[in-house]
């Protein structure tokens, strides 16, 4: 995964609050078996009418969010199930980092494993992004090391994070990278024990 | 001396990789098992980052969710047929040992394991599936993982993991005549609710248990997630090494009776202590039969359906309900008087064949109610063959049942197999929520010989009773 480390972009708001996985991912497209391509059907029934034509009025589908990288949305953004496809919807469509007061439990778990920084603002900082976001190109800068999120007007304010994760976004590991990391470990463990075979 | 440890502890302890301050606890696993509906995307993810599977000898793999039941070999929705395909290829690209649905050792994932004796004492087993916590039955710390969890298992073979908290859930005195290990499990999860498990792995203990098969064993651990509980084990005993003994995967001879004795000392010690305990009285025990739209939603057949009205919290009120509306029932109704409109036996809660030999000594000889479609899905290959070996097909077409091919079936309804909505069914699997068996389908969760009896009789009644009554 592509390390976060100053990430810079524009910003898209959804200014919509519980904004569930099966809105995020609807359940007619779970039964792929890839990983990627979910992209395309990010907030499907929300972009598309049933006719499929794109809905002009929602953000991703303006000209002046085009390439957005930050998505801004109202609390509890990514509440429902535990589907992995939602944040390997956001990510293949491009987003980087999301913006909300919260997030549901398992979705910001699953953010961590697919290089998505889900940054936990208040209320107040949600709303004054959402306003600016309105602004043709507006673009935040997010310092992940320094823990800060910054815009060219002099906007500023500070987030927390866990160790653990921080880290792991930082330096682009997936989970699976970090424990690679302990391959010695797990072959002197291999050595030491009777594993019992499969073949 | 060291503090007696219980048999989760021990095999937590046996499997720490890694330990370091402020991080879960990095685990090994001992065998994967894989089957085709959770893994495509993990296997995208190794092939992204040109990873291996580092331990292909340590997992295995089988078609289970959307095999067809009639006609195996005809797989007709495209998309199936592409979780099948794709399995395959998977399998073959990193030399994974697979069940194909051609394969004599095919069947559903949970049942397969411990069949092949690749489920065995002291084993930590993952899989991604929530059931994982049948192979529990045998003294293994079993739990169902994600797909990221999944690729993570492929990848290195082991998981992060917090260790976690144990609890005893202890089972006084036996079970009556008629009364089965999915009544029992049934009723604990009605006692204590379908969170009480929650962050907790479970060890089963007690006289009942202790005299239970290990199929028994195995349908009361499979359920356990349905009391929010990741695992559920039973410490391993002369039922469990029987039933090892000589199975495929298990050592022979010699090295057989060493495994035995290593197994005996993972058995809680004396004095062991838990996080929590809980405790049920079997011999108050009766069948059971939910009423709603989730598993702790279950009374004895003797009892009625529940009235919202008499629940003390408004939320419970609600959802009393709603489930009742869903599921289409009157308060304070008989649980008897409810007429089923299907019946399915199987799944990996109750697809065995000590499972099926029970439901066909109910059946024998009788037929299945006219208003009442009735089918049988063992839950593999060899319980078919087995099952078949000794009539009991015959038992059941001759009752009116249809005899199908192994797989997961009607329990999930991902192949053709499915409940028309508003029609009731009589399910010998273990989760009834709102459309698991299709879109608006009622489903009842009910041990094989109460389903079986409700077959002939077209609602529901007291198998204990039911022999001896005039069937119409
Ligand atoms: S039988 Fe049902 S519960 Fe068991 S693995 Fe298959 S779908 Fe899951």
């Amino acid at each position: 995964m592509e390390p976060l480390r100053i990430h810079q972009g524009i910003v898209c708001p959804i200014n919509r609050a519980n904004i569930d996985t099966d809105q995020i991912i609807p359940k007619q497209f779970l039964k792929r078996i890839e990983r990627s391509g979910f992209g395309q059907f990010l907030f499907y029934n929300w972009r598309f009418d049933d006719e499929g034509n794109p809905n002009p009025d929602f953000p991703l589908n303006q000209p002046q969010y085009k390439g957005a990288s930050i998505l801004v949305a109202g609390e509890n953004f990514g509440c429902g199930s535990s589907r992995e496809h939602a944040p390997w919807a956001v990510q293949d469509f491009g987003f980087r980092v999301i913006i909300a007061p919260s997030f549901a439990d398992i979705f910001k778990n699953n953010t961590v494993k697919n290089g998505i920084l889900a940054i936990q603002a208040t209320e107040e900082q949600v709303q004054t992004i959402m306003k600016k976001a309105e602004t043709e190109g507006y673009t935040l800068t997010i310092n992940l090391e320094d823990q800060i999120v910054y815009d060219s007007e002099g906007f500023k304010f500070t987030f927390d994070i866990a160790p653990y994760p921080k880290e792991m976004l930082l330096n682009g590991w997936d989970e699976i990278g970090v424990t690679l990391k302990y391959e010695e470990k797990i072959a002197q463990y291999e050595q030491s024990k009777q594993l019992v075979h499969t073949k | 001396m060291e503090r007696p440890k219980n048999i989760i502890q021990k095999i937590w302890e046996q499997h720490v990789v890694h330990r370091e301050e402020g991080k879960p606890d990095l685990l090994y696993i001992d065998l994967h098992l894989v089957h085709e509906v959770t893994s495509p995307q993990a296997f995208e993810g190794l092939r992204m980052n040109g990873r291996k599977v580092r331990r292909p000898d340590l997992t295995f793999a089988t078609m289970d969710h959307n095999v067809p039941t009639r006609q195996r070999l005809v797989i007709e929705d495209p998309i199936s047929k592409k979780q099948i395909d794709t399995l395959q290829q998977n399998c073959e690209e990193f030399g994974i040992p697979l069940a194909h649905i051609h394969h004599p050792d095919n069947g559903i994932v949970h049942v397969i394991g411990p069949e092949l004796g690749l489920t065995q004492p002291g084993k930590t087993i993952v899989c991604g599936d929530s059931h994982t916590s049948t192979h529990g039955a045998f003294g293994a710390l079993a739990f169902g993982i994600g797909t990221s969890e999944v690729e993570h298992v492929l990848a290195t073979q082991t998981l992060w993991q917090a260790p976690p908290k144990t609890m005893n859930v202890k089972v006084k005195g036996k079970l009556g005549k008629g009364v089965t290990a999915k009544d029992l499990i049934l009723a604990i999860i009605g006692k204590f609710g379908v969170k009480f498990g929650t962050g907790y792995i479970i060890e089963y203990t007690g006289e009942a248990i202790r005299e239970m098969s290990m199929d028994e064993r195995m349908t009361v651990c499979n359920m356990s997630i349905e009391g929010g509980a990741r695992a559920g084990l039973i410490s391993p005993d002369e039922t469990t090494f029987e039933y090892l003994r000589g199975r495929k995967h298990v050592p022979q001879g010699k090295a057989f009776e060493e495994a035995v004795t290593r197994w005996k000392s993972l058995a809680t010690d004396e004095g062991a202590e838990y996080d929590a305990v809980v405790e049920i009285d079997a011999t108050e025990v009766e069948p059971q039969v939910t009423w709603g739209t989730n598993p702790g939603m279950c009374i004895p057949i003797s009892a009625n359906v529940p009235n919202p009205e008499d629940a003390d919290k408004a939320n419970d009120r609600e959802e009393i309900k709603r489930a009742l509306e869903y599921m289409g029932l009157e308060a304070g109704q008989p649980i008897s008087s409810v007429k089923i409109d299907h019946v399915f036996i199987g799944s990996c809660t109750n697809s065995r064949l000590s499972d099926l030999r029970k439901a066909a000594e109910i059946i024998r000889g009788k037929k299945v109610h006219p208003s009442v479609k009735a089918i049988v899905v063992p839950g593999s290959f060899s319980v078919k063959m087995a099952a078949e070996k000794e009539g009991l097909d015959k038992v059941f077409t001759d009752a009116g049942f249809e005899w199908r091919n192994a797989g997961c079936s009607m329990c999930l309804g991902m192949n053709d197999d499915l409940i028309p909505s508003g029609e009731r069914c009589a399910s010998t699997s273990n989760r009834n929520f709102e459309g698991r068996q299709g879109k608006g389908a009622r489903t009842h969760l009910v041990s094989p010989e109460m389903a079986a009896a409700a077959a002939i009789a077209g609602h529901f009644v007291d198998v204990r009773t039911f022999s001896a009554q005039e069937v119409g």
